[in-house]
């Protein structure tokens, strides 16, 4: 069997939610697919308030801003087909491509495609990381928010950025204790009001400390952890042991490309960005003029950053399609503004950085 | 230091306390956000517009404590759970602190509770003196509680 849309979307996270009612309210026949039984990417799990804007949901809860999305979608149903449990699995000449649901393979022709599949979890180097018991963060948080399973009674937290701060509170709301939360670095990495939020619920922070290695045999008992040094290296005589029987990796993503090395897109290494990333120009489109890239798949970011990529990514690849719209340049703009003055201020530089580099790369300034 | 593990010195708090004139008057926010993170809800939250960024959205909060209230609808709007109310009027030699807390159980009205500071450590048993939980604040109940006069800028959390 063979499908034909003018946009064809990957990965119905927030980005690709966002790029899909974009392109189909300004008026262009959309598929979107996701891989997995419902979309809102990262969002279904996501129960805290999120940061930003109040002008663009912030104050909401994840799980609502997903909500929010699904609602967005319903309202473009005429022109917009949605095909949970489906993945795109590869991109051929002509502008094709093949997904795969439960038992069906199909084919799908497309004018413009925004492929917006997200990220996968970095992971972590040292003894016995392989026992049963030693999770993502994200794959803890899908068994705790999607599925309402504890991943453990006492667990270990590897990482402080956003991810691994916001999981610890998310576990505690759960009635999980969190037994300590570890940091290679001197400082905090994540959102220091997240690290607030926890500490005074009684999770001690252990900045400049790694995890030597997992205790157990059949699965986790405790952790040995130890001071490193500036170059962190470990400091002899510091180790320490803490039991816990669960550890949970919250040590970064880096951005899922497959389908853009498929498609013959150029690549580019932005660390601050999670590592290899199309390159894409302002519009979002890569090397390849018919492949546009939106969310986490572009340097990873957060939610709110991926919808407004998403919305500018739409509504450029509507464009593509049936020529140059005002309306679609309103969408965009506004888009830009907000995401520049997301990215400003200190905690923003990294990304700015990135981003500018992409750009640069791109031809772009 | 906050940066490293998560507790604000007294030192770090100072710039966001409230003169000792104005405690004298009634309860006033503190705003414990001393960070430039893109985040602005509470601006949005004040009735009386006492919260400002000078820089945009990625600046700090600044709280002009002669315009602010002490009516706490900021409370469960900051995603960072970083506002508190304090009341040092409440009796003599006690005072209280009004603080978000997202979990169950929730508290009731006249319960004892455990106190905790800044590193989660107890101070000791306090009463809960009122709860604010309406579908609008969408699960984050607004908690206050009788603490001590000397422990209302120590007592952060509490335990049910």
């Amino acid at each position: 069997m063979s499908r034909n849309t003018e946009v064809f979307v990957i990965g119905g996270g927030p980005a690709g939610l966002s790029a899909a009612h974009v392109a189909a309210k300004l008026g262009a026949k959309t598929l979107l697919v996701d891989d997995s039984a419902r979309v809102g990417g990262q969002l279904i799990k996501q129960t805290h308030r999120f940061f930003g804007s109040s002008n663009r949901d912030a104050g909401i809860r994840g799980i609502t801003i997903a909500d929010k999305l699904q609602q967005d979608i319903s309202e473009v149903a005429d022109r917009l087909t949605v095909l949970e449990n489906t993945a795109a699995v590869g991109f051929y000449h002509n502008k094709e491509a093949g997904i795969l649901s439960q038992n069906a393979y199909e084919r799908v022709t497309y004018q413009a495609a925004i492929v917006c599949t997200g990220a996968t979890e970095n992971s972590l180097t040292f003894e016995n990381n392989d026992l049963p018991g030693i999770y993502g963060a994200g794959g803890v948080q899908t068994l705790m928010n999607v599925h309402g399973i504890k991943p453990g009674q006492k667990i270990l937290m590897v990482g402080s950025g956003n991810i691994g701060l916001i999981v610890s509170y998310q576990l505690i709301q759960a009635g999980v204790e969190v037994v300590g939360l570890v940091e290679g670095m001197p400082t905090i990495g994540g959102y220091l009001v997240h690290a607030s939020k926890i500490r005074r619920l009684g999770v001690p922070i252990h900045t400049s400390h790694t995890i030597l290695k997992a205790l157990g045999t059949e699965g986790v008992e405790g952790a040995v952890l130890c001071r490193v040094d500036e170059k962190f290296q470990p400091v002899p005589n510091t180790e320490f042991e803490i039991k816990c029987d669960c550890i949970c990796l919250a040590v970064g993503l880096t951005p899922l490309i497959d389908l853009f090395q498929q498609a013959q897109c150029r690549m580019v290494h932005v660390g601050e960005l999670g590592g290899l990333v199309p390159l894409h120009d302002s519009s979002m489109r890569t090397t390849n003029p018919d492949i546009f890239v939106a969310g986490d798949a572009s340097g990873i970011e957060e939610a709110t950053t991926a919808i407004l990529a998403g919305r500018i990514a739409g509504a450029r690849a509507y464009e593509t399609i049936h020529g140059k719209s005002a309306d679609a340049d309103a969408i965009v703009a506004e888009a830009r503004e907000e995401l520049r003055t997301l990215r400003s201020g200190s905690t923003g530089e990294r990304i700015r950085w990135g981003r500018e580099r992409v750009l640069k790369e791109a031809g772009e300034c | 230091m906050l940066k490293n593990d998560g507790i604000i010195t007294p030192e770090e708090l100072t710039p966001v306390l409230p003169p000792l004139a104005r405690l004298e008057k009634g309860p006033v926010a503190i705003i414990e956000c001393l960070q430039d993170i893109p985040c602005d809800p509470c601006v949005s939250a004040c009735p009386t517009k006492a919260i400002k960024m000078k820089e945009g959205i990625t600046d700090k909060p600044l709280l002009d404590f002669a315009a602010c209230t002490g009516c706490g609808l900021c409370i469960p709007k900051c995603p960072g759970l970083a506002i508190f109310v304090i009341n040092m009027k409440h009796t003599a030699g006690m005072a209280t602190v009004s603080m978000s807390h997202e979990l169950l159980p929730v508290p009731e009205k006249g319960q004892e509770v455990t106190a905790l500071d800044r590193a989660g450590k107890v101070v000791g048993k306090v009463k809960v003196v009122r709860v604010i939980n309406p579908p609008a604040y969408d699960r984050t109940a607004v908690v206050t509680v009788e603490v001590p006069a000397d422990q209302v800028n120590n007592i952060r959390a509490i335990r049910v």
